[in-house]
């Protein structure tokens, strides 16, 4: 294999873990933008998607042909951190909206450890294995590129055009960014804040919950504890980007995923989580706001 | 058309709007003025249901909107420009115009070309992120997403703060306009001599309490408003 190929694939296989961390860290930022918290509980949101793919495929694909059950696998993990998502908000979050930030963020870590002894509570702490259908690689100018790689990124990618046009051209998408610039300002203009903040928390948990699918696909165990480094990683990836915002989670997300494959291309695979954390500390260090994010300027 | 009755608000324990009634009849231009900390802009943010009342009522064309959620007022036909413009600066300027209009199931054209044709200025900008406007033109901005909606009551705070004297002038030009459309105006104002030349009738607050009442040219007059209020 040439250089060059070499050199490829490993960018294909950071492209593939990176949009994973892209899904994810967009939850992160839309939530941040509108409720400035750092929502710590998202990591295990994708360990709960997994465990609803894991559960129609193992207990419904019995009694339906495998197509159906891979529908079925999709549809629960998707809608099902979707209503885990927004149950959160409104159970643990709404309740603090007026409190101190730190107690919404200390209750956030909380909900986390809730999801994660709940799972090894009732699930067990052992991996289940997720038994999706595999996906055959592609034979193209002399590479093999993995199928898992290809669907990561095409899926990721119509979710991004999806949301950017959601956020950008939809009637709720600009309440959702009023909201997040000035939530009263967007109450006196007729905005129902509580139900805009609601859909925030739908849309990115939806896209935790394609996270949780694509992720599961291409390293097929689902654990109790499995959100917890995912999670940390597209919330690093959503600082990079600027938190907060959409277009920055995307990139902070592919970047994380494609430096984390070089590292480990180069032979440091041990250190790929260390230079992970190292980015974050740097660009905290140098630019606060991460790549897309401005200070913002207030005129008087 | 709106009628605030013996309101008490409370910030905790602070009480910050002590009995206050006022009426606003439909046509007229109101003013509440008063100094810094008066409970202006509490009494705009307890009427628009931003603020609850502890004890009193807000009617709104004969309906009772005291504890009537804030999302819901503008439907009702309630408009506010807050205190300080509050629009939003990270999205552009037509965007902000449409959000004026939410409520408004179709953002209708005719809709935004009126507010163009009355602030050429706006439509020239009309894809600019709106932080990027001046401090006069975020104020015409403001008004312009406040008329957005076809309001019957317009409520505006503090609309001259911080412009220049020719902005303020040009400011309630506009307000005028507005009123000659048909548009109720209540108007909170710290610059009490541009508002009482404008209000058909005015409120004095001092410290939660309406102090003194009557037409604006009466107050305008008064020897203990020229004191207090207009420097003279």
């Amino acid at each position: 294999m040439s250089f060059w190929q070499l050199a490829v694939q490993q960018l294909i296989n950071g492209l593939q873990s990176g949009s994973i961390y892209a899904l994810v860290a967009l939850g992160y930022s839309m939530v941040y933008g509108i409720i400035t918290l750092l929502n710590f509980a998202h990591g295990d949101i994708i360990m709960v998607g997994s465990y609803l793919s894991w559960f129609a495929l193992t207990s419904i694909a019995p009694f339906v042909p495998l197509p159906v059950a891979v529908v079925i696998a999709i549809a629960m993990a998707i809608l099902g951190c979707m209503v885990l998502g927004v149950t959160i908000e409104f159970a643990a979050y709404r309740p603090l909206r007026k409190s101190p930030r730190i107690s919404l963020l200390i209750t956030a870590i909380g909900v986390s450890y809730l999801l994660q002894n709940t799972a090894q509570k009732f699930i067990g702490a052992s991996a289940k294995m997720v038994p999706y259908p595999r996906i055959p690689s592609v034979n193209f100018a002399g590479l093999t590129i993995s199928g898992v790689a290809i669907l990561c990124i095409a899926v990721t990618a119509a979710c991004m055009v999806g949301l950017t046009l959601l956020v950008k051209k939809s009637k709720s998408g600009k309440a959702m960014r009023a909201v997040s610039e000035d939530a009263d300002a967007a109450l006196l203009m007729g905005v129902n804040v509580n139900s805009t903040i609601s859909f925030t928390f739908a849309i990115g948990s939806a896209l935790a919950g394609v996270g949780s699918i694509l992720f599961i696909i291409a390293y097929p165990q689902a654990s109790p504890f499995m959100g917890g480094m995912l999670g940390l990683k597209a919330f690093v990836a959503a600082v990079l980007g600027g938190i907060g915002s959409i277009p920055g989670a995307m990139i902070g997300g592919l970047l994380i995923g494609v430096i984390e494959s070089l590292v480990s291309a180069v032979g440091l695979s041990v250190w790929k989580e260390g230079v992970v954390f190292a980015i974050l500390i740097v660009m905290l260090l140098f630019k606060p706001a991460g790549i897309m994010g401005k200070p913002t300027t207030e005129k008087v | 058309m709106l009628e605030v009755n013996n309101i008490n608000v409370y910030y905790g324990p602070i009480h910050a709007i002590k009995g206050v009634s006022f009426t606003v009849n439909e046509g007229e231009i109101v003013s509440l003025i008063g100094a810094n900390g008066a409970g202006k802009s509490t009494i705009l943010k307890t009427v628009s249901g931003l603020l609850r009342t502890k004890t009193g009522g807000i009617t709104f064309m004969g309906e009772d909107i005291s504890s009537a959620k804030a999302h819901k007022l503008v439907h009702k036909g309630l408009a506010q420009v807050p205190e300080g413009r509050r629009i939003f600066l990270r999205m552009s300027v037509r965007e902000n115009l449409e959000m004026g209009a939410y409520t408004q199931h179709e953002v209708t054209h005719a809709n935004l070309d009126d507010v163009y044709a009355r602030f050429p200025i706006l439509k020239e900008r009309s894809r600019q992120v709106a932080g990027t406007l001046s401090g006069g033109e975020q104020q015409m901005l403001a008004m312009g997403r406040a008329m957005m909606s076809h309001p019957k009551l317009l409520m505006l705070d503090e609309p001259s703060m911080g412009l220049a004297p020719i902005l303020v002038e040009q400011v309630f030009d506009i307000i005028r306009v507005f009123h000659d459309m048909g548009t109720t105006i209540l108007l909170v104002e710290q610059n009490a001599s541009m508002a009482l030349a404008h209000a058909d009738r005015a409120y004095v607050l001092e410290t939660g309490r309406v102090t003194l009442s009557g037409t604006g040219a009466e107050l305008a007059s008064s020897e203990e408003i020229k004191k207090a209020y207009l420097g003279g």
